[in-house]
């Protein structure tokens, strides 16, 4: 909070790189990386503080979430690209862990190929497409984990950004693409599993995928991972690199004007933030035991929007904190009697959150700080983004 | 692929005609900016028709002229936002411009200020500075950039110059209107072009604030800048002291100091009114 | 074509010329034909020679009373008494006279007229000519299919008998084709006269011609060949024509599906820059009021169950208009000019209404009927065309029509295109511009209902419907260019036949996504869409 008052001569330090809540938000992750699994294995089932490993599970389910809701909010809340087909990234993502997980079950499978998958072996599949070579050794499937939605990004990306597609034009041209990769996935012959998706994980690196200690270190990963997720994001969005996203954000035909070129900043910030929801969808499948063409479809990306919007766009501890909250009232509500109503709740929800609080839980806390650190004379925190201005309307 | 740049100096594409311009030969013309026969049609709509003239280094010129005469349309092309129809636009005689995009033409060294005010409201000024100052534009390294000294202090002394040192660390957007126009101004300057083009910077300003701008732009004008003026307020141009060109329909109607344009029947016709 | 022409005109003659020559070789043709007392006599000396003669003789007779004298000999029910020699017909009446049917008065003793296996397939030939010269162009039609499938050599002259006769055009071409494969296939034939039937049948130009052409006799000449190689790839060429044309006609009912879905997104993001993805909703919403039209009708007033598609229309579009009107009011109003801010409300509202559908109506397919006037088809050349396509694109024309006189012609068109183009003007002149918005939201998704009642003929009434379009509506405006009616009628008709010309080649699901990624291209290159506006007014 000191960082930005003090700068009374010209001063060049920085905005820190963790703010309060940012410092507030990573000693939450550690401590839970450390405490949910050591409650999980150290304590006997019936102790008091134990957590059940379908708890570990759901909850690791969530931070995968909350780290794809901030890939979002990097290109949402600080570039103002509304993407409306990421859920294709966290797919990918997930998809080329699943065909390493695949890969892992050898012999094992129904049909006991030691190197076709059960459903190729089904569909008397001869031989191992050439684009499921190499997904046996992990590092490769590690880093593909990265380079497929980055790629797609990449590509995806260079062609709009390039041709100036901007606003809801894009959101819409991001659904179609996902929407195009859903059909494809479904299809049988794509060698992905097809409908059915790819699912009956054995083990990943040699450990049994379905033991409790197997869920407890994937769930440690996976705030770790998030972890790094918000200090890489908050790292990119407060160098100059992220002023001039921001300036992007709010007046992209001025910054051209100053000679930066506008695509490529929104190209790196693109690329980037698939790679944090291929991470995402990375550490998902294990967990969760299944990656299918759903996935892809429209209505799951849409969905990661609200969960931004809920927790506070361009505040990124407020995204995961959307994800985790949204996640926890639709596990919550669809499990009970209330499960019909949930549609409605969430359609609710979408409409509450644009009228009545735009600014997210997060961002509308950040104002009221910030208020009440003026009346006491003293300057806002930069780590509140100020209002995204008046946004552009449809171009 | 080749179109990006990610890690290149000031991402000028190879094929920069900012090469060429210490290559004296390939000129054409001496002037900074030349405008010749640049014509523009919107859906039948002639905004500019075969408009020519050029700017000289070290020239400011102001602009006035009737609305819908084809100034901010001008701006357009010179700046990249608008490809003419047909004409030239060379800049530095060599460069031609009708091929470039805004960032090129940018980096080039032609900065613009915009009719509205145009600054990056959920920045602090500051940060605008920072973001306007010439130096490296491309993506990947600004990731890691550090600011040095001597950009500190470029932009301590532009905020000298704007009159914004107490409002540093405002948001760009709680500026007033005429703060803002200043503080486009400061960004022009910390971009540092060889040509300014400045769209209405009086527009909602108080008679003081009009006359310090008039100051401000001269006092950049010294400075070795070009700079090109639009603006309807006749008490500011005159304030600048300059020659003037008057538009009408998309060319040019008259040319010379404000006393000859103002005596010219057709400005007085179609602009000044009797 | 002319050639085509020519080769047909040449096979007529030639056929004229052959009937002829049969007509004067056969005693029991032309003049005598109503005269059958020959036939049956013979048919009472109880020979199976004589039998099968008075056979061909009945078929090629073309009397009325012929086709049932045949039909009791296969029946048993035909019989003969010795004296007089003569053959009567059994029915339960008694005896009765085969020619004038009248009951005899004083039955002589009979048996029946005898048969073999023989004398049946000589039946059978009989009766296949007989249906060939039938009162009833229809079973005339199917006789000759019949005849040309069969290509029995022995079924020759009856069908020469009967082409001299027919006047009806596609009886005849049948009848014609039938002859020439028949032909084409015959032994000890000359090549001039086979390379003449073959052109006969390549005149044809469809489906069953081809099959003709390819079981020409592997000892036929060079030269005969070659005429079936060339008949064939003129078939061939045809038929692909005729391929191509049917799947724009396929395209055209898509893209009129494409244009009602989308039509009213136009309005509501073209022209008042909303978007709207609640409008598969409205379309969906659309489908249900026709379902529950009909529902009431079905329990009430049977009889109107044709008109309950003209009674749907306006009721769907005042339903979902008036839903469309409440959304305006009490959640898009507050976020003009936040794109994307509507977007993700809208959304909202979306699955809200998809929700209160499922709970209502269930979440299963809903059955909607279609009126007689919707079913049936018929044929232009070798397309087929469904009566149920066809109104849909009449359908989608009309409202086009509708929406484009509405904008161009009315107040409240004026008023909405005055609050597009200058808001605070507008309202500085008086016009009320909550009101208009209101009013043009609910145009728009009072269009979506209609769609919806168009859609519920062609796709499940499910509460998804309405998530199937809203991609390809977005894309078809964005690819007309938006803020243009035109641009959205040439967006959805050529993304509609795009998609079906590449679904041959592509299979519906690559198709799909092949247009999905061109239409991403498209936008990419020209991000204003087809018909974009130019100049500053736009990009203020």
């Amino acid at each position: 909070m000191s960082d930005r008052t003090a700068m009374s001569a010209h001063d060049t330090k920085p905005p820190a790189l963790l703010t309060t809540s940012g410092r507030i938000f990573l000693a939450i992750l550690v401590a839970a990386a450390v405490l949910v699994p050591a409650l999980n294995l150290l304590t006997s089932p019936d102790a008091f503080l134990h957590v059940p490993t379908y708890v570990v599970s759901l909850l690791g389910k969530y931070l995968c979430y909350a780290l794809l809701a901030l890939s979002v909010d990097l290109i949402w809340g600080y570039v103002g690209i509304l993407s409306l087909g990421h859920g294709a990234f966290f797919a990918l993502g997930g998809y080329a862990m699943g065909m390493y997980l695949m890969r892992q079950i050898g012999t094992r499978g129904v049909y006991g190929d030691p190197v076709l998958p059960d459903f190729m072996v089904f569909l008397n599949w001869k031989q191992l497409p050439w684009f499921w070579h190499g997904f046996d050794l992990f590092p490769f499937a590690a880093l593909m984990v990265l380079l497929a939605p980055g790629i797609l990004a990449l590509v995806f990306g260079w062609f709009a950004f390039r041709s100036r597609v901007t606003g809801v034009y894009l959101s819409i041209i991001t659904q179609a693409m996902t929407f195009a990769l859903l059909l494809a996935f479904f299809r049988n012959d794509m060698g992905f599993g097809g409908n059915n998706g790819l699912t009956d994980f054995k083990d990943i690196l040699g450990f049994n995928i379905q033991s409790d200690g197997t869920r407890a270190v994937l769930f440690a990963l996976s705030a770790l991972a998030l972890a790094g997720g918000y200090v890489i994001c908050r790292y990119l969005v407060r160098s100059h690199f992220g002023k001039v996203l921001i300036a992007i954000r709010d007046a992209e035909a001025r910054v051209r004007f100053t000679g930066y070129r506008a695509e490529n900043y929104k190209l790196v910030a693109f690329v980037v933030s698939a790679m944090l929801a291929g991470v995402a969808g990375a550490l998902y499948v294990p967990q969760v035991g299944i990656i299918n063409p759903s996935e892809f479809s429209p209505a799951n990306s849409i969905e990661i929007i609200v969960w931004v919007a809920v927790g506070g766009r361009g505040t990124l501890v407020g995204a995961a904190l959307g994800a985790v909250l949204v996640n926890y009232a639709k596990t919550y509500f669809t499990s009970g009697m209330l499960a019909p109503y949930w549609l409605f709740m969430l359609g609710g929800l979408f409409v509450a959150v644009t009228l009545f609080l735009p600014k997210g839980i997060v961002g509308t806390f950040y104002d009221w700080r910030a208020r009440r650190t003026e009346a006491r004379q003293v300057a806002p925190e930069a780590e509140s983004l100020p209002p995204a201005g008046e946004p552009k309307p449809a171009e | 692929m080749s179109d990006i740049h990610l890690l290149a100096p000031d991402a000028l594409p190879p094929e920069n005609p900012a090469a060429d311009m210490d290559a004296p030969d390939k000129r054409l013309t001496e002037a900074l900016l030349y405008l010749d026969g640049v014509t523009v049609t919107f859906d039948g709509f002639r905004a500019l028709n075969a408009l020519s003239f050029t700017v000289d280094p070290g020239e400011m010129r102001a602009i006035i002229g009737p609305n819908g005469a084809g100034k901010t349309t001008m701006m357009d092309v010179i700046t990249g936002k608008t490809r003419p129809d047909k004409g030239d636009v060379l800049f530095a005689g060599a460069t031609d411009l009708t091929k470039l995009d805004e960032t090129q033409i940018a980096t080039l060294g032609i900065g613009r200020k915009f009719q509205k005010p145009t600054v990056f409201e959920s920045h602090t000024v500051l940060d605008n500075l920072r973001l306007a100052l010439k130096g490296q534009r491309s993506a990947l390294s600004n990731i890691f950039r550090k600011e040095t000294g001597e950009q500190r202090d470029r932009i301590d002394a532009i905020f000298e110059t704007i009159k914004l040192t107490e409002h540093r660390d405002r948001l760009g957007g709680a500026l007033s209107h005429g703060q803002k126009q200043w503080l486009e101004i400061g960004m022009l300057l910390a971009q540092d072009p060889k040509l300014l083009l400045v769209d209405e910077p009086v527009a909602g300003m108080t008679d003081a604030e009009t006359a310090q701008t008039a100051e401000l732009l001269r006092e950049i004008n010294a400075d070795g800048h070009s700079v090109v003026v639009v603006e309807h307020d006749m008490t500011f141009v005159r304030d600048l002291g300059v020659r003037v060109m008057c538009l009408h329909e998309g060319s040019v109607l008259a040319e010379g100091t404000l006393d000859q344009v103002s005596a010219n029947e057709r400005v007085i016709e179609v602009y000044l009114g009797r | 074509m002319i050639l085509n022409a020519r080769l047909r005109s040449r096979g007529c003659a030639l056929l004229l010329a052959l009937t002829a020559i049969c007509a004067l070789l056969l005693p029991l043709g032309g003049a005598r034909a109503q005269d059958i007392s020959a036939p049956l006599a013979q048919l009472a000396t109880d020979n199976y020679n004589d039998t099968e003669a008075a056979l061909g003789a009945l078929a090629l007779s073309g009397s009325p009373a012929a086709a049932g004298i045949v039909a009791a000999l296969a029946d048993g029910k035909l019989v003969f008494s010795t004296s007089p020699r003569q053959v009567f017909l059994k029915t339960d009446a008694g005896l009765v006279d085969p020619v004038t049917q009248q009951a005899v008065a004083s039955p002589p003793p009979v048996k029946p007229v005898r048969v073999n296996n023989r004398i049946r397939r000589a039946v059978e030939a009989a009766m296949g000519a007989l249906s060939l010269v039938s009162p009833d162009p229809a079973k005339r039609l199917d006789a000759a299919v019949a005849v040309a499938r069969s290509r029995d050599e022995a079924a020759l002259p009856a069908l020469e008998a009967a082409l001299a006769k027919e006047t009806d055009a596609r009886v005849k071409s049948a009848l014609t084709l039938a002859r020439a494969s028949i032909v084409m296939g015959k032994a000890g034939i000359s090549d001039a006269e086979r390379i003449a039937a073959i052109q006969t049948v390549g005149a044809e130009g469809n489906q069953d011609a081809l099959a003709i052409l390819r079981s020409v006799p592997a000892d036929a000449s060079p030269a005969v060949k070659e005429a079936a190689a060339g008949a064939i790839a003129g078939i061939e060429r045809n038929l692909a024509m005729w391929g191509i044309a049917q799947n724009v006609w396929y395209g055209l009912s898509l893209g009129s599906v494409l244009l009602l879905a989308a039509i009213g997104l136009a309005i509501t993001f073209g022209v008042m820059g909303v978007i709207n993805m609640a409008h598969g909703e409205m379309v969906m919403l659309g489908a249900y009021t026709t379902f529950v039209v009909q529902e009431v009708i079905r329990t009430s007033w049977p009889g109107l169950f044709d008109a309950s598609l003209l009674i749907a229309i306006p009721l769907a579009f005042l339903f979902t208009g008036l839903i469309g009107v409440l959304i305006e009011r009490t959640v898009i109003r507050f976020l003009y000019g936040r794109a994307l801010e509507t977007l993700l409300a809208t959304w909202g509202i979306s699955l809200i209404l998809q929700q209160a559908i499922r709970t209502i109506f269930g979440p299963t397919n809903r059955e909607v009927g279609a009126p007689s006037w919707m079913s049936g088809s018929f044929d232009i050349g070798l397309m087929s065309i469904t009566y149920g396509r066809l109104w849909i694109i009449i359908f989608a024309t009309l409202v086009f029509a509708a929406l484009l006189a509405v904008l161009r012609l009315t107040r409240i068109g004026l008023e909405m295109r005055a609050v597009t183009q200058n808001r605070r003007m507008a309202a500085s002149m008086g016009i009320r511009t909550n009101w208009v918005d209101a009013m043009t939201f609910g145009l728009g998704s009072g269009i979506a209902g209609i769609a919806g009642v168009a859609l519920s003929q062609i796709d499940n009434v499910s509460p998804n419907l309405g998530q199937s379009y809203i991609i390809d509506s977005f894309l078809v405006v964005v690819f007309g260019g938006v803020g243009n009616l035109w641009g959205t009628l040439v967006g959805a008709m050529s993304l509609g036949v795009a998609n079906k010309l590449l679904e041959p080649y592509a299979g519906a699901v690559l198709g799909k996504i092949a247009l999905l990624v061109i239409v991403i291209l498209f936008i990419q290159k020209r991000p204003r869409g087809l018909f974009a506006l130019k100049g500053r007014a736009i990009e203020a």
